[in-house]
């Protein structure tokens, strides 16, 4: 039943109208930005951005190619930032959005520590800031409409679907056309699978995906040491009482 | 009343530094609620933490692990030793916590709703872990400070009362405070990918636990030559060298679970020159290894001077260890894309105001409350 997408980076020709149709939809001010000498902009999401495309040139065969990344929230199947937020003001909800609730959020960050795509941003500038990311159009979602930067994207270059099919389709196509891509969906494993995966003509380390995460729901890092509490709390009240017990009646109690 | 009371003078330049740092602080707190995290802090997107948490919440905890080992020292062990510094040992907790507690108010983007944790469960949370820790654990420090000042107001209902719950109260804090130092640790667990490897360890939580234990003896042993120093009475020799023991037992056990964890890891990464390796071997040297040295040797357990050196060598190291967690260990990932953190002028003021705050809360209950309980039959 969950909703998840595949983005196909071949397609992909660095238009930016999925960023305006995003910033249209959740209505998002523009961000004060400098000329960097590249395309990127801005550098990075922020809490006004809830995604970006990323140009990124490099050399294949002897000639120049061009990727164009879109990035945002990648909806992680057991996120790791869900599991952070001590008040629940995330959610994964069951349609595959993983959702913000800002009358929760108490602002402590940990989400934006926790993610290990970087994703959850803040908003520093503001007395009383909210965490901002990509919600994957979740209203439009329930409305049975396709999130806004799908809509516009005018090359096809997102799949959106049942969780299932597009992970079929991310396979076939992989499969269908040897050669093009290298073999790997990036988000079927990462961080313990994703909503939202990638697939790529060139190896995703060159695009700056990040290799250093592993194939692992985040949150069982975390819950190995909070599953052990019960345990912890009975050992030290019965460790602790017995020692009381015994030690007690040895030493004399002086009381002053 | 007290016979050291009049031995304090309470209005020294000393005491108009800490008022006028006490001030500062407040200042800056305001500007802060008015105008934002940005404005105040050079937090950013990718350094969502920094001096505060590092310092103020990770460090604060830490020093108040003299508290818990203390008190359960003398009221579960019945170590009947060590009864004469129960008192400032859970005094010293008391304002550790109060010193975390307020700056974690202060941190969050949304300090009136500090209060959230308390009705919204998230048992998954590690984070939520942490919060019900310091509420739970500040009111059990409450609660076993409490008789110094139901004795000042002759409160002798209350006071017995106190008296008479004092030890489940204490093994209940042993409790909150074993699961509490432990979860701080258990908070980068999630960061695998993100917390250098001299740091990253499944054993976090342990590390955190134990070195609380090494921080929190020498804090109490700290406090206790200083305040021996500045309100001239005499130390108990042998309740110092007690408390030197057991932090070279910390340090001991601590220095061998990241002598393990360095040799799984490759111990190459911490001598490859980096701003993280430095800060690491930094850590260690001050914090650990030459401590261990020192006490190993039964001449330093035995000199005043010696162990407050050594003391000062620990709490200085443990606090650099907390902070090189949350800021150095984590710098070279996520400075990744070019932003950076180094603290605020204003960051640095609020830090120095809560420990001006802690000095100065001392202070007044060592003039006004029995916090030194004389000895037998003075
Ligand atoms: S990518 Fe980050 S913010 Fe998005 S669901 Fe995963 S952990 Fe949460
Ligand atoms: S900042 Fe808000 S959303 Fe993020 S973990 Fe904290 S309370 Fe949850
Ligand atoms: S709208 Fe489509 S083609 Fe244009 S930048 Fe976005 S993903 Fe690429």
């Amino acid at each position: 039943m969950a909703k998840s997408v595949l983005i196909d980076l071949t397609r992909c020709i660095g238009c930016r109208g999925c960023q305006i149709a995003c910033k249209e939809w959740n209505e998002r001010k523009a961000k004060k930005t400098e000329m960097r000498g590249v395309y990127t902009n801005p550098p990075e999401l922020n809490s006004e951005t809830y995604t970006y495309i990323k140009f990124v040139e490099q050399e294949k065969d002897g000639v120049p190619v061009w990727s164009f990344i879109k990035d945002q929230c990648l909806h992680c199947k057991d996120p790791a930032c869900v599991s952070a937020c001590p008040v629940e003001a995330l959610k994964k909800t069951e349609a595959g959005p993983v959702t913000y609730h800002f009358d929760r959020c108490i602002g402590c960050r940990y989400c934006m520590l926790a993610c290990p795509f970087y994703i959850p941003k803040y908003e520093w500038e503001k007395a009383v800031p909210w965490v901002q990311k990509c919600s994957f159009c979740s209203e439009r979602i329930k409305a049975d409409m396709v999130p806004a930067c799908i809509k516009t994207c005018p090359t096809g270059t997102m799949f959106y679907g049942e969780y299932d099919d597009v992970l079929k389709e991310g396979r076939s196509r992989i499969n269908k056309s040897p050669g093009k891509y290298v073999d790997h969906i990036y988000g079927e494993k990462e961080a313990g699978g994703t909503s939202w995966m990638y697939i790529s003509n060139v190896p995703f380390a060159s695009l700056g995906f990040n290799a250093n995460i592993v194939n692992r729901n985040f949150p069982e890092y975390t819950w190995k040491y909070i599953g052990k509490i019960p345990a912890v709390i009975g050992v030290v009240l019965i460790v602790g009482a017995a020692t009381w017990a015994l030690t007690r009646s040895k030493n004399s109690d002086k009381e002053e | 009343m007290t016979s050291h009371e009049k031995d304090i003078k309470m209005w020294t330049p000393f005491t108009m530094v800490l008022l006028l740092v006490i001030g500062l602080g407040a200042l800056v707190i305001f500007y802060r609620l008015v105008n934002g995290l940005g404005a105040a802090t050079n937090l950013n997107d990718r350094f969502p933490w920094g001096l505060w948490i590092g310092f103020d919440v990770l460090g604060g905890v830490a020093m108040a692990a003299g508290g818990f080992l203390i008190a359960g020292a003398v009221y579960i062990l019945n170590w009947k030793k060590y009864k004469p510094i129960v008192r400032p040992a859970v005094l010293t907790a008391f304002f550790g916590y109060l010193l975390a507690a307020t700056a974690i108010m202060f941190d969050i983007g949304v300090p009136w709703r500090i209060w959230h944790p308390a009705v919204m469960w998230q048992i998954h949370s590690v984070m939520w872990v942490v919060a019900i820790h310091v509420i739970l654990y500040t009111l059990t420090l409450a609660t076993e400070s409490s008789p110094m000042i139901f004795e000042k107001l002759k409160m002798n209902a209350a006071l017995t009362f106190v008296k008479k719950i004092m030890v489940p109260v204490v093994l209940f804090g042993v409790l909150l405070s074993v699961l509490h130092q432990s979860s701080l640790g258990a908070v980068y667990l999630i960061v695998p990918h993100k917390l250098s490897n001299l740091w990253y360890s499944s054993q976090l939580p342990t590390l955190f636990l134990v070195s609380a234990v090494m921080m929190g003896l020498s804090m109490v042993s700290l406090e206790n030559i200083i305040s021996s120093k500045a309100f001239n009475h005499k130390p108990n020799m042998e309740i110092l060298s007690g408390l030197a023991r057991g932090t070279l037992i910390a340090a001991v056990i601590y220095g061998a679970l990241k002598l393990i964890k360095l040799f799984k890891g490759g111990i190459g990464s911490a001598f490859d020159g980096s701003l993280e390796a430095n800060m690491f071997l930094l850590e260690m040297l001050v914090g650990v290894i030459i401590p261990i040295v020192l006490l190993l040797s039964r001449k330093v357990r035995a000199s005043i001077n010696q162990i407050l050196f050594v003391d000062i060598l620990v709490v200085a190291g443990i606090l650099l260890n907390r902070l090189n967690v949350a800021v150095f260990g984590v710098y070279r990932d996520q400075s990744a894309t070019g932003l950076s953190y180094f603290p605020t002028l204003m960051e640095f003021i609020v830090t120095l105001a809560l420990v001006a705050a802690a000095i100065f809360g001392f202070k007044l209950a060592a003039k006004y409350l029995r916090l030194f309980p004389e000895p037998e039959g003075a």
